[in-house]
């Protein structure tokens, strides 16, 4: 639901740093637990580009693995599902990655 | 360590096609105006309601306003929570409300005959959360004192107001126990995030076969560091941990000079 507020602000930021420029490409990084549905994006992001010098630019995004440290016995492990509980049983985990939500670059291309 | 782009990032996967599409360009005398180039921007994408938040933050502390986040779902009791509070603090802080809803002003009705300071009703229309600047635009509206109690009554939710700061200094997840025990583990974000769970009508448990102790493992397996209060708001059992609670928030923010144990009893 929120992706498409999170789509215009992508677009947004873009056009700021593109200015005249025509956008090729935006890489974009969302880790597993931003809590934002990569699929959302790709479909807001037809919508929120249409007669911007976005439109037309391909969407490529990196979905970022959730890596998590345990506080308990010290492994490091992959957070594979939203609940960070790590093999040895415990919660008390600290979240290393899987929270990104970030525009990596663009390609511009100028007119 | 990646020897293209210096980034130490182990789970990322990287783009080097493109870097050296681009390396390739330089000095190859093509014309620049032709030549696609790619600008490194490492933004963060909600960095701009960010650093809307962290303006409101400043705006509050100035006036040494505690503001209060509170979520969750349609129906949990949030509105009820803040009417009974509003009646047990009896002015002493002047609470000011903000509240966000798709549509109508009910709930704002509501927190005035419960005696608040000043209320806002936030519509959001098509939108599914509040965000930094409608905050920013209902405090505006709000005549503000010095030394009181923002209460943020989100839109009901479990999803989207979690990924947006406000500029809160407290976050509570509102869930009652109709909702059945697994809604942490469903809406892992929304609990992961929040300061604070109330565990909301628990005068309807003879009713229900909803297991507390379960709950509360599930909702410390997403967060251990969760404060939980289980209370009724329609009954006003156990709210007095609530209280103690928020008045323990208040303390290093809001000066209180007629703030006392009886305007409290008084009004529970």
């Amino acid at each position: 639901m929120h992706e498409l507020v999170i789509t215009q602000r992508i677009v947004e930021a873009v056009c700021e740093v593109a200015g005249e420029a025509r956008v090729i490409r935006v890489r974009l990084e969302i880790g597993n637990l931003a809590g934002v549905v990569a699929d959302s994006i790709r479909f807001c992001f037809d919508l929120c580009t249409r007669s911007t010098v976005l439109e037309g630019a391909a969407l490529q995004i990196h979905e970022v693995a959730a890596l998590a440290r345990c506080h308990s016995c010290n492994a490091e492990f992959l957070v594979e599902n939203s609940l960070a509980l790590c093999g040895c049983g415990s919660a008390n985990v600290e979240i290393l990655a899987g929270h990104e939500l970030r525009i990596k670059e663009v390609e511009l291309q100028n007119v | 360590m990646c020897s293209t782009c210096g980034c130490s990032d182990r789970t990322s996967i990287h783009f080097h096609e493109a870097h050296e599409a681009n390396h390739s360009d330089e000095g190859s005398g093509a014309d620049s105006s032709q030549t696609a180039r790619i600008v490194r921007l490492e933004q963060d994408i909600l960095a701009k309601n960010a650093s809307i938040a962290a303006r409101n933050r400043q705006w509050l502390e100035e006036r040494r306003i505690l503001a209060i986040n509170v979520m969750g779902s349609p129906g949990a009791g949030k509105t009820a929570l803040l009417e009974r509070t509003i009646r047990a603090f009896a002015g002493a802080p002047a609470m000011l409300v903000v509240e966000g809803d798709q549509a109508t002003a009910r709930d704002a009705g509501r927190i005035v005959q419960a005696g608040a300071k000043a209320v806002v009703q936030i519509n959001t229309g098509s939108g599914c959360h509040l965000d930094a600047a409608m905050l920013s635009a209902a405090v505006g509206k709000l005549d503000s004192p010095m030394d009181s109690l923002l209460i943020i009554e989100n839109v009901g939710n479990l999803v989207c107001p979690a990924l947006f700061d406000l500029g809160e200094s407290a976050r509570i997840v509102v869930m009652s126990v109709t909702e059945g025990e697994d809604k942490p583990l469903k809406y892992p974000n929304m609990f992961r995030f929040a300061d604070m769970m109330i565990l909301n009508k628990t005068d309807l448990l003879p009713y229900l076969q909803f297991d507390i102790g379960e709950c509360m493992r599930y909702a410390h397996q997403v967060n251990p560091k969760l404060a939980i209060f289980q209370l009724s708001a329609a009954t006003g059992e156990n709210l007095d941990a609530w209280y103690a609670w928020l008045r323990k928030q208040m303390e290093p923010v809001v000066r209180l000079t007629d703030f006392s144990e009886t305007a409290l009893s008084s009004g529970r």
